[in-house]
This record gives structure tokens, sequence and C-alpha cells, in this order.
């Protein structure tokens, strides 16, 4: 992590300018501006419908936008616009200084390889070469995530729901990313695994010093683990602020509306 | 005399040149899965197709050829096709390693080594080494594009944490010319080394997959392996039961239901020619006289 704190942590890890996206003559995300910082964690909350994984789409660039441009600081420290990146180079960001945690482990890992393997390909993918390394480092993450060591060479389809996102989040990890997208990580688990998923998350958040941009409908999951919320409604973004200011202080009636719509504990 | 009923090797010239051409582009780019349009065969999709085009495509009268099955002249298999281009082109054929220009074979390379001119063409079933990992196409060659080959490794991870080693036993994937990954098709690994710097040209036929690929000779092959998993060959450890050797690559035949059984090599003509030359093993190869039952 040493390298990582070297740099300029006031520099934006991700710029997003402008970014919009038409589907036909449905804007699905309008205009949408903010900088992301290295260590920082974005929740993107709003009702389904709102923009949020068209977003989430376009700052991983996995979708190509209608107009506006997202940056990225690499790793040598220049600020680059995805779009100008060859596909070969996207594609190693992805697999090594990004992470993506789908909602659906079933997107995010390989079903039917062991789980150690799911963890390592990642390792392999970058060239390492001995089994023993990668096997050591799969089952130091397995049990960074609380999975039983005993079960590395199961497939995660033998796993339960929580056990999955977590072995997705270990696979993420492992090349140490700087910047994890979260497409509703809690979605279909029930309530005292997302518990236990949303400590464990915040741990290694903090611990690795990671960036996220966390999308969710559940405003807990943004209380619990972003810094800031943006808060989305009609592809645009309507209130944006300090996670607590804005749940605590909704300003926007559509906000005031979310934050009241949960039922007080 | 009958007029000839097929054009020279069955194949007419239009599809033979286009055949020759993706062979070109296959040897241009070694170990690269060239698509082309395989044409219906006279016999079923998995029987040789493939093999059978390509070896259509490049015989010239003046060709020897010789067709193995398994490393064996005499399987079903091996004496049609070899029945069918004495048929259809004419050629020469022969059974000797040494004597013949093309050798099309299914799941073996020969024991005695190849030579500069001639031409090994394999017949493949699924050219796609990664194609059990990711089933999509569109992925596969945007993979091979870019050279991303860790997920050919996550293959051989789970072999090693499954049976304490590569178990992976045939279709052992390489890397030719450090770039493409690439299917040996379903060759034992022990004729893996083969591959490698081997002075004939080697053409691999798809044809139900409709893809041809090429190692040129003199090409590097590199089997796949881990640091501290390094590739090893695979031999029963026993001699030939026929002719004693102990380098070749064995069958087991099973020859009575109390366990029986013997090891003898899978290139025949091989075995034959070290038979000839005085060598022999346990077992005598000439035919038993039928025994009474008592």
């Amino acid at each position: 992590m040493s390298e990582l704190s070297s740099l300029d942590n006031d520099q934006p890890l991700l710029v997003a300018e402008g970014l919009a996206k038409n589907y036909g003559r449905l804007p699905a995300c309008r205009d949408v501006s903010f900088a992301l910082y290295p260590g920082e964690v974005l929740a993107i909350v709003g009702e389904s419908g709102s923009g949020k994984s068209t977003l989430l789409q376009l700052l991983s660039a996995q979708l190509a936008p209608s107009a506006g441009r997202v940056s990225y600081r690499m790793r040598d420290g220049v600020l680059r616009d995805l779009a100008e990146l060859g596909e070969a180079e996207r594609r190693f960001l992805f697999r090594t200084d990004w992470g993506f945690v789908h909602q659906d482990p079933a997107q995010g890992l390989r079903m039917g390889v062991s789980a150690g393997a799911n963890v390592g390909e990642r390792l392999m993918a970058v060239g390492w070469n001995h089994y023993g390394r990668i096997r050591d480092t799969a089952s130091t993450w397995l049990d960074r995530v609380e999975i039983d060591v005993g079960r590395i060479d199961d497939a995660p389809k033998t796993y339960s729901g929580g056990m999955r996102q977590r072995l997705q989040i270990a696979r993420n990890l492992v090349t140490e990313p700087r910047l994890v997208f979260m497409d509703e990580p809690t979605g279909g688990l029930d309530v005292s695994v997302q518990a236990r998923l949303l400590d464990l998350m915040r741990n290694l958040v903090s611990e690795l010093g990671l960036a996220a941009i966390v999308v969710t409908h559940d405003l807990a999951v943004a209380r619990l683990l972003s810094h800031r919320v943006m808060v989305m409604k009609g592809g645009r973004v309507i209130e944006t602020g300090l996670t607590d200011q804005v749940l605590d202080d909704p300003r926007e009636p559509y906000t005031q509306l979310l934050v009241s719509s949960i039922l007080p504990p | 005399m009958n007029a000839p009923t097929y054009n020279f090797a069955y194949l007419d010239e239009q599809t033979k040149r286009m055949i020759r051409r993706a062979i070109l582009k296959a040897i241009a780019i070694p170990g690269y899965q060239v698509p082309f349009a395989s044409r219906e065969m006279p016999m079923p999709y998995g029987w040789g197709t493939g093999g059978v085009q390509v070896t259509a495509a490049i015989l010239g009268p003046d060709d020897v050829l010789k067709v193995i099955d398994q490393g064996s002249d005499d399987t079903t298999n091996a004496i049609s096709i070899r029945k069918f281009f004495g048929k259809t082109a004419g050629v020469a054929t022969t059974t000797s390693t040494t004597d013949a220009t093309v050798i099309q074979t299914r799941h073996r390379i020969p024991e005695a080594s190849l030579h500069a001119g001639q031409v090994l063409v394999y017949q493949v079933p699924i050219p796609e080494p990664l194609r059990f990992l990711e089933p999509r196409e569109t992925e596969t060659r945007r993979m091979h594009a870019l050279a991303e080959y860790g997920l050919m490794h996550v293959k051989l991870y789970e072999d090693i944490a499954r049976f304490g080693h590569i178990a992976t036993a045939y279709a052992y994937p390489v890397k030719v010319n450090a770039r493409y990954v690439m299917d040996p098709s379903p060759t034992p690994k022990f004729d893996n080394p083969k591959l490698d710097n081997c002075a004939a040209l080697q053409l691999f036929g798809a044809g139900r997959e409709k893809r041809i690929y090429a190692i040129p000779p003199y090409t590097t092959v590199v089997s796949l392996d881990f640091e501290d998993h390094p590739f090893t060959r695979y031999r029963f450890n026993a001699p030939c039961a026929l002719c004693g050797a102990d380098n070749s690559y064995l069958d087991e035949i099973v020859t009575d239901d109390k366990g029986g059984r013997m090891f003898v090599c899978s290139d025949t003509d091989f075995c034959e020619q070290r038979q000839a030359a005085g060598h022999h093993g346990t077992e005598s190869a000439a035919p038993h006289k039928e025994k009474a039952h008592v």
C-alpha cells in the first residue's frame, strides 16, 4: 500500500465531466459531473430506473457515453480519458487496478471452478506462474473475507449467497485495486448476512484505502459505507453531499421522500 | 477403364483453393485458428472431416500418403481414409512413417522422427483450448487477440487442486511461437515435446468447427505449466510386449476377464519395424492358434 499513499492524495482518482447516455430518445443519464478522490467511498442512490446502473457502466467504461467523458488517474499518476484507452489497456485496468462487484455473484464468478481458482485467476492473468504462491494468496484472501479455508477447492455453486458475495469481493481485491465499483452488493441477501457483509466491506475499504463507487437503493448501505452520497432521479443528480448531511438533513423534496420512506427502527 | 467420377482428391478445385488460402494464413500466423468454409464430406463429423479436407487440398499426384488412427495404420478410420484417397486421388499409400510425404493422423504423432518436407495433418474435434472455460466464441476470440491467457492456467490450477498434479493427459495446451495458446488436438501429452521445433509442417483441420491452424517447421512450442508443477510426459511403466521398446507410447490391451493385460506400442509401424529388426518382447506377434474350448 505504500506506493499508493505516496501518490498525491489531493489529486482526483476518477473525474466525470458532463456524462450523458441516451438509449434512443430516452435519456438514461444526463449531465453528471464529479470527482472521486483516492480512499473515498461514493454512494449513488435513487430508485429503480433513475439511471444509477447506467452511470456505473459509463464510469467503468463498459458503456460509451453519448456526451461527456470519464478520466482516470493511472498508476503512473497521469490522468487519462478512458475512451482513448485501447481495448487491451482497458481490459488490463479492469482486472488489475479496478474491481467490479456485481449484484448477482454468478456474473462475477466462474461458478464451475474452485474458489481458489476464482481468486487466483486475476493473479494468473497478470503472469503469476507459481502454484504454491497463488494458492497461499488465495487462502489468505478467503480468510480475510471470512470464508473457511477448508472450502478453497469447492466451487462457488456449492456456496451460500452471502459466501458467494464475499468470494466475489476477494476475487476482486486480490490484485490490490485502487478503485472498486459495486452494483447493489447486498441485494438479494437476508438482513443478518447483509450486516455482516457491510461490516466486512467497511473494514476492507478502510484497511486497503480503497476508493469505491457503490450503487444502491438501500440507504442503510450508503450510510454505513460511504463518505459522500449522490442522489439520482430521472437520470440527473439532484443532490450531492456528505452522507450524514444528505441523509440527516435532505434538501430536495425527492430526497426527503426517500429518507422518510425508511421505517424507523 | 471408367472415366473418373470425382475431381482429383474428391474436392473441387475452388474449394481446394479456399482451403489452401486458409492453410497459408494459418502458416503465416502460427497457432492462430483460421476460419474456413468447411464442406460436407462423405463421412460423419468426428471421423476426420477437417483432416480429410486439409489432406485433399495439399495432396499432389506424387505424394505418398499414410493415415493413422491412435497410432495405428490398420483401424477402420485409418483404412477408410487411406482407401478414400487411393480411390479419389490415385496416390500411393504406405504405412511407413519415413516413406510418407503426407501423414494424416488422429490422436498421435508417430514415434519415428519426422523429416523436412513431410506434412503432418491432424484431425481436430474441438480447436478452441479455452472452450470449456469460456463458452462464448466472441470472448475467446478477443482473449486470443489480446493474448489474455490467465484462464488457461485456471484449468491447470484446477487440476492440481483436485488431483495434486496436472492431470490433463491429452489435448494439453501449448503456446506456439510465444504468442497463441493452441490445442494440439487430442494427442496424449507424451507427444507434446514432438511438436516443438519439428522439421515437418504440422496442419490442424477441424471440420465441424470450421477452423484450420498450423505449426510451421522449426517453430517453438511450449507446453503450459507452473514453476512448481512443471510439464511432465506420461507413459505406462512397461516395455512393449511385442517389440520390447521402452521409450514409445503404449496402449493397454485387456487380454482376458481375469485382469490380464498387456502393453503394446500404439504406433504400429514403429512396432513392426522394430520387430523386423529383430527386437522382441514377452509376447509373440504371430497369430495364436485358436485354442479349442475344453
